[in-house]
């Protein structure tokens, strides 16, 4: 067989492999989300997109649903825990590329890494057995009695003190999505280049100044991502949750009282809901989970990209 | 010679596939359920036991009532077990679709239980439906409430607020609760009412048994609801219950049994145990049910009359010999009054117009 046939035969079987399978991906996707949205189309139907999103009922015994609790849910502990875990993960990757002696970088880098391979119903348990317990007795129950004796009027937001409920959960999840956060912080710091830290250091800047000046700004790009897969993590979990935010789809929610996230409630109900209108209600939540995804995803590749742009010129 | 031999292989042969056919058809009979969760230890039990009598093999999948119901509808399975009865509605349209009954046959009765962490109290509390209700509503605070020391008159009641805990999974253990409190309590009815997940007014939500009974555990002044079988196994404290004829009981194997010694027991079996009128019985119990098609050729399900016969056989052994294995378990055997009107149940299945027993 001449060689150009091999050749050309291989580049185009090979072309043509890589395509489909792209392209395979792609049709999986949109599978994904008509079907989500054909099982979500009588809910969605008989309370309008923005009624369901908007509607603050979820009731199953009277067949009223309404997303904006869990919506509200997720969001709150999203955002919460990614506010909690920004520093700490940053922090852990300065220290890993920066400041560690060589023999340490390793271990800690592992260490961290390995944070993210634990199951999360391993977390739940930890949080409901070794967190919950403590937090409790020093946290929020001196907090809810210094609040009741001096500020009543803080109490309707603390909630009560059972050690169960957003706070306990949103810790976890910000102690979940650490190393993700950080995992890819330190790969970005670790890109910068050497002669923008020797720049700064002939300008005579201190350690802290370089870091500062030079490492962080160049690699924000990359610290960024870490931020948009540590939401999408926190967006999306379910189990750990699940355990510790004591699953209660009604507003108004507390900072120590129960609530719920879009992805407890389907985990919650999902097994269970035999009335048609109900199976379709929690696979609509699953729906408004990937549009909030989709477009968690869109604002960080918007935001991303302006990053880089400017990311080495500073 | 070379004739003779091929007869013999011939002969051989025909044997051979007689004996497989055989086999198929004595032998390997395979049944598969699906349904609650409830009872799957009980079910374990019994399908375990009867292939060792019969070599009957039963292959049951615990994924819920409402998920077991709705395989029987779409014939995936010889049977459903449910938790709950069929409604009415579903009855209906059952028949409309299939042009056969769905028989109810009840296995095994079992309890919910209110439990409670409570430092220092020793003996189980008494509750009455209405006091259990206005605890669910979040409207008795304080476990020192003057409800609570009425009904339990020299116990030191600890002025610790009451924490609520529920089930936050669809369940037929909360349809159960729910379904009770809606009896006794119009305000309940009235705001929540029943079903196997429902608006909860307040309280914290547990996954499952152990996630209800975890939260419990770890709350100081926590009241949750969990399974007889679940507090027997775990020795979770659980409290006493006022039924309808004024009698406080405790949930036990006798006083679950008890509970479904009616008068009128229906015919068909569908019967709501909760609020008994049965003068010793626990108030909050219930059945669990085996559901079959009454003309089991209707369900695509069967491929032939062998497997329609060793289902009715199962039900019909269920019903006498296997009710041994309920004690043990911790769940109710069934009371005779509950036995005959199986007995007749199974006595109408047939396939096609063929009668099985």
């Amino acid at each position: 067989m001449p060689r150009w046939i091999y050749r050309r035969l291989g580049d185009r079987l090979f072309a043509g492999v890589v395509v489909a399978l792209g392209l395979g991906l792609l049709l999986l996707a949109l599978l994904i989300a008509y079907e989500l949205y054909s099982g979500a189309a009588p809910a969605l139907g008989r309370f309008g997109f923005f009624g369901f999103l908007q509607g603050r009922e979820w009731d199953a015994v009277r067949g009223v649903f309404g997303a904006w609790p869990a919506l509200l849910g997720t969001l709150i502990t999203s955002a919460l825990a990614l506010v909690l875990a920004f520093f700490p993960a940053l922090a852990a990757a300065i220290y890993v590329v920066e400041l560690a002696p060589a023999w340490l970088k390793e271990p800690v880098a592992y260490l961290v890494d390995l944070l993210a391979a634990l199951p999360s119903v391993v977390y739940g348990l930890w949080g409901l057995f070794v967190l919950v317990p403590p937090l409790r007795a020093h946290v929020e129950s001196p907090l809810y009695l210094w609040a009741a004796a001096h500020a009543p009027g803080v109490l309707p937001l603390l909630g009560p003190p059972t050690g169960i409920g957003l706070f306990s959960a949103t810790l976890v999840l910000a102690l979940m999505i650490v190393p993700y956060a950080s995992s890819l912080a330190r790969d970005a710091l670790a890109l910068v280049p050497r002669e923008q830290r020797e720049a700064m250091y002939a300008l005579g800047a201190t350690r802290w100044e370089v870091i500062r000046g030079a490492v962080i700004p160049y690699a924000r790009a990359g610290i960024f991502s870490g931020v948009v897969l540590a939401l999408a993590r926190a967006l999306g979990e379910t189990m750990a949750v699940t355990m510790l935010i004591g699953n209660s789809v009604e507003l108004p929610y507390s900072l120590f009282g129960p609530a719920a996230t879009m992805a407890s409630l389907i985990a919650n109900e999902f097994t269970e809901a035999s009335d048609d209108l109900h199976l379709s209600a929690l696979v609509a939540v699953g729906f408004l989970l990937l549009l909030i995804a989709l477009l968690t995803n869109l604002v960080a590749t918007w935001i991303l990209n302006r990053m880089q742009l400017e990311g080495g010129r500073r | 010679m070379l004739g003779m031999e091929v007869m013999g292989l011939r002969k051989l042969a025909l044997f051979v596939l007689l004996g497989i056919v055989g086999l198929a058809q004595a032998g390997g009979v395979r049944l598969t359920g699906a349904g609650a969760t409830f009872p799957y230890p009980l079910y374990a039990k019994y399908f375990a036991e009867y292939e060792k009598l019969t070599g009957v093999r039963v292959n049951y999948q615990s994924i819920g009532s409402g998920g077991g119901v709705r395989q029987l509808f779409e014939q995936t399975v010889h049977f459903g077990a449910s938790d709950a009865p069929l409604s009415d509605a579903e009855l209906k349209k059952f028949k409309d679709r299939y042009s056969t009954d769905m028989v109810h046959v009840p296995t095994a009765l079992g309890a919910v239980v209110p439990a409670y962490n409570l430092p220092g109290v020793k003996k189980p509390l008494n509750f009455t439906g209405p006091l259990l209700a206005e605890l669910f509503l979040g409207k008795v605070k304080t476990w020192n409430d003057p409800r609570i020391a009425k009904l339990n008159p020299g116990l030191r009641l600890p002025p610790l607020p009451v924490t609520v805990v529920h089930r936050s999974d669809g369940s037929g253990t909360t349809y159960i609760w729910t379904e009770y409190l809606s009896k006794v309590s119009p305000e309940w009815k009235e705001r929540v009412g029943f079903g196997k997940s429902v608006r909860w007014p307040t309280g914290l939500g547990g996954k499952g048994n152990e996630g209800v009974a975890g939260l419990v555990r770890q709350v100081p002044g926590a009241i949750g609801y969990v399974e007889l079988t679940f507090a027997l196994q775990t020795k979770l404290p659980y409290g006493a219950v006022q039924n309808r004829a004024g009698k406080f009981v405790l949930a036990t194997v006798e006083t679950v049994r008890k509970a479904a010694e009616l008068k009128d027991f229906p015919p068909d079996a569908r019967v709501s145990l909760t609020d008994t009128p049965a003068p010793e019985g626990y108030p909050i119990s219930s059945f669990t049910w085996i559901l079959v098609y009454r003309d089991m050729a209707k369900n695509r399900a069967f491929k032939r009359f062998a497997e329609a016969k060793a289902l009715a056989d199962l039900l019909w052994w269920i019903s006498h010999d296997a009710q041994k294995y309920n004690e043990p378990l911790h769940y109710a055997r069934l009371p005779e009054v509950a036995v005959k009107v199986n007995e007749r149940n199974i006595q109408s299945l047939r396939f096609g117009d063929r009668p099985l027993r």
